[in-house]
């Protein structure tokens, strides 16, 4: 039971939920950029939601696969094909046995999600399955995705007697209403309150456009140069996923899965944890707004979007039961 | 513990700073260090991570989880609040005091800027790696990379300002120097630090189960080595 990677693709790594509880040694928690996809991915199949996947940029990976199986993809729609069969995101899929799946064109958003009922055959390492490409570590091998890798499966899928191709299950994840603000929400950081009220009027009305300088670790922006009242000297400390912080040449970074575990930048500001799927969906190019929010609404959003993953669960087992009923 | 002023402010919507102040200062650590200890210990609920740092903790929570379980109260409120618990109750803590030697070969060819620390202080190259070797350091936090140690107090005449122009790949092993600080890189890396040796030891190892040769709390003396002793060592760690 394996897949077979024929094309590597830009950056395809094996991701999870992240590696938490080290991070007082510096071993940052990684994890997929948008966890949301991962679990969406996951669930639609009845995986444990925070299951290994592959997480993949444009160009996209070509993975053979060598058994049959069920798989979700999730995230970006880059127009996936099996054969032909052009296949949906957030909805499972059979994929009978030596069939190729591969990526023909970037639709929509800019990371994409694989996962396998059942999941995936690899070594944890310190908890995670992440892959950790600094240390070298977890994932496959501590690397990226290269052509020839054989991935093992946990589950083969039972072969189809009716059909060689491919089948579209009838259930989906709705996830539309999670990536489509029109700003991102932040609650201001500790330092907020040294920007000047210049700054802190452009910060809220002006646009940042993500340059080319990002990556895994975090988003560098374009934009007005935001100045603090006076200069301010600190000492490194924590830094989360989502912080903003406010670099000596007065632009702004956004930090990312991949990002540091301590800074010792002025932290404007932090994406709060329900805007951050969207955040991992945006391009290069792409122009961001932002919006203060408080804690309060912060809170709420993130466990709606639990509680909704927790509902798709609910009614994906409710689809399997019919399913394997007819 | 020793109460000291603090404040708590978020680092998002599931992490939250104890800050003790904005200072290198070894009592300030020394609770930083309790606290740590204590949280770890009585493992409170719904923590997932905890970060020391020179002079504050942070710790990473499960948001979801504490909303469930608590429908009337902001997480960050309910988070706040245990934590505070903690500092009331908090006994003092024995705390890790590990003293390690590392072994660091002072070459010119393995600690590029040693030239330079030594122009700076107007002093030998002997005279520098003297310094260097002559104090017992702290590691008060490790971040960054990882494994990397931040380690204190540099005497006054090397205290080196970072480079103006980060090199984009220092070597693992290298020890470094950055005002008060000194540092060693455990893996190769872009890095600003003046660099003055390099260690044959392995501060990071992924083979092992521990794979951070420092831990916060540790004590670290240098020792100066040749190179022949260097490359031994190295081969030895293959």
């Amino acid at each position: 039971m394996s897949i077979t990677i024929l094309k590597p693709g830009l950056l395809t790594t094996i991701q999870d939920n992240g590696r938490w509880g080290f991070q007082h040694l510096g071993i940052n928690p990684g994890g997929a950029m948008d966890i949301l996809a991962l679990q969406t991915a996951n669930t639609l199949l009845l995986n444990n939601k925070e299951e290994a996947v592959i997480e993949f940029y444009f160009p996209a990976p070509v993975i053979q696969f060598n058994h049959a199986a069920f798989i979700a993809l999730s995230g970006a729609d880059f127009d996936a094909s099996i054969n032909g069969t052009k296949l949906p995101i957030n909805q499972p899929i059979y994929v009978p046995e030596n069939s190729t799946l591969q990526f023909n064109n970037k639709i929509n958003g800019q990371v994409g999600y694989l996962a396998i009922q059942g999941g995936l055959e690899l070594i944890e390492w310190m908890n995670s399955y992440s892959t950790h490409l600094k240390a070298a570590a977890g994932g496959f091998e501590g690397r990226a995705l290269k052509a020839g890798d054989e991935i093992q499966l946990a589950v083969q899928a039972p072969k189809s007697s009716s059909s060689k191709d491919c089948s579209i299950l009838p259930w989906k994840a709705d996830t539309h209403a999670f990536y489509n603000h029109a700003s991102c929400w932040f609650i201001p950081g500790n330092e907020f309150h040294l920007l000047t009220d210049e700054g802190k009027q452009l910060f809220t009305e002006a646009g940042f456009s993500i340059t080319s300088q990002s990556d895994r670790m975090g988003y560098q922006l374009n934009g007005p140069s935001l100045q603090l009242i006076e200069p301010k000297v600190m000492i490194s400390s924590a830094v989360a996923r989502g912080t903003i912080q406010l670099l000596p040449n007065g632009q702004c970074i956004i930090l990312m899965a991949d990002h540091q575990t301590t800074g010792g930048y002025p932290r404007i500001g932090h994406i709060i944890g329900a805007h951050l799927a969207a955040l991992a969906q945006k391009s290069i190019g792409q122009v961001l707004h932002f919006k203060p929010t408080d804690m309060a609404t912060a809170e709420n959003l993130l466990l709606m979007q639990a509680q909704h993953l927790h509902q798709l669960k609910n009614a994906c087992n409710l689809q399997l039961d019919v399913y394997h009923r007819h | 513990m020793q109460k000291l002023n603090y404040s708590i402010y978020p680092i998002g919507d599931s992490a939250l700073t104890i800050e003790f102040g904005n200072t290198i200062r070894e009592e300030t650590n020394d609770a930083v260090m309790q606290l740590f200890h204590q949280l770890k210990k009585n493992q409170v609920a719904y923590i997932i991570d905890i970060i020391p740092a020179y002079s504050s903790i942070s710790v990473i929570y499960n948001t979801v989880a504490i909303k469930k379980s608590n429908p009337n109260i902001l997480a960050f409120d309910w988070m706040q609040q245990q934590i505070v618990k903690e500092m009331e109750l908090s006994h003092v803590n024995e705390l890790n005091r590990r003293q390690i030697t590392i072994p660091v070969c002072y070459d010119i060819t393995l600690g590029p800027d040693l030239n330079e620390v030594a122009d700076y202080a107007t002093l030998s190259i002997e005279e520098v790696i003297a310094l260097h070797t002559a104090k017992l350091y702290k590691v008060y936090m490790i971040g960054f990379l990882p494994g990397f140690p931040y380690m204190a107090t540099v005497d006054e005449k090397i205290q080196l300002p970072r480079k103006s122009q980060p090199r984009t790949k220092v070597p693992a092993g290298s020890v470094g120097i950055a005002g008060a600080q000194t540092g060693i890189y455990p893996l190769a890396s872009p890095g600003g630090w003046q660099l003055i040796g390099q260690t044959p030891l392995k501060i990071f190892d992924v083979t092992l189960e521990m794979p951070c040769l420092l831990q916060p709390g540790d004590e670290v003396r240098f020792e100066s080595i040749s190179l022949e002793a260097f490359h031994q060592i190295n081969k030895q760690q293959q």
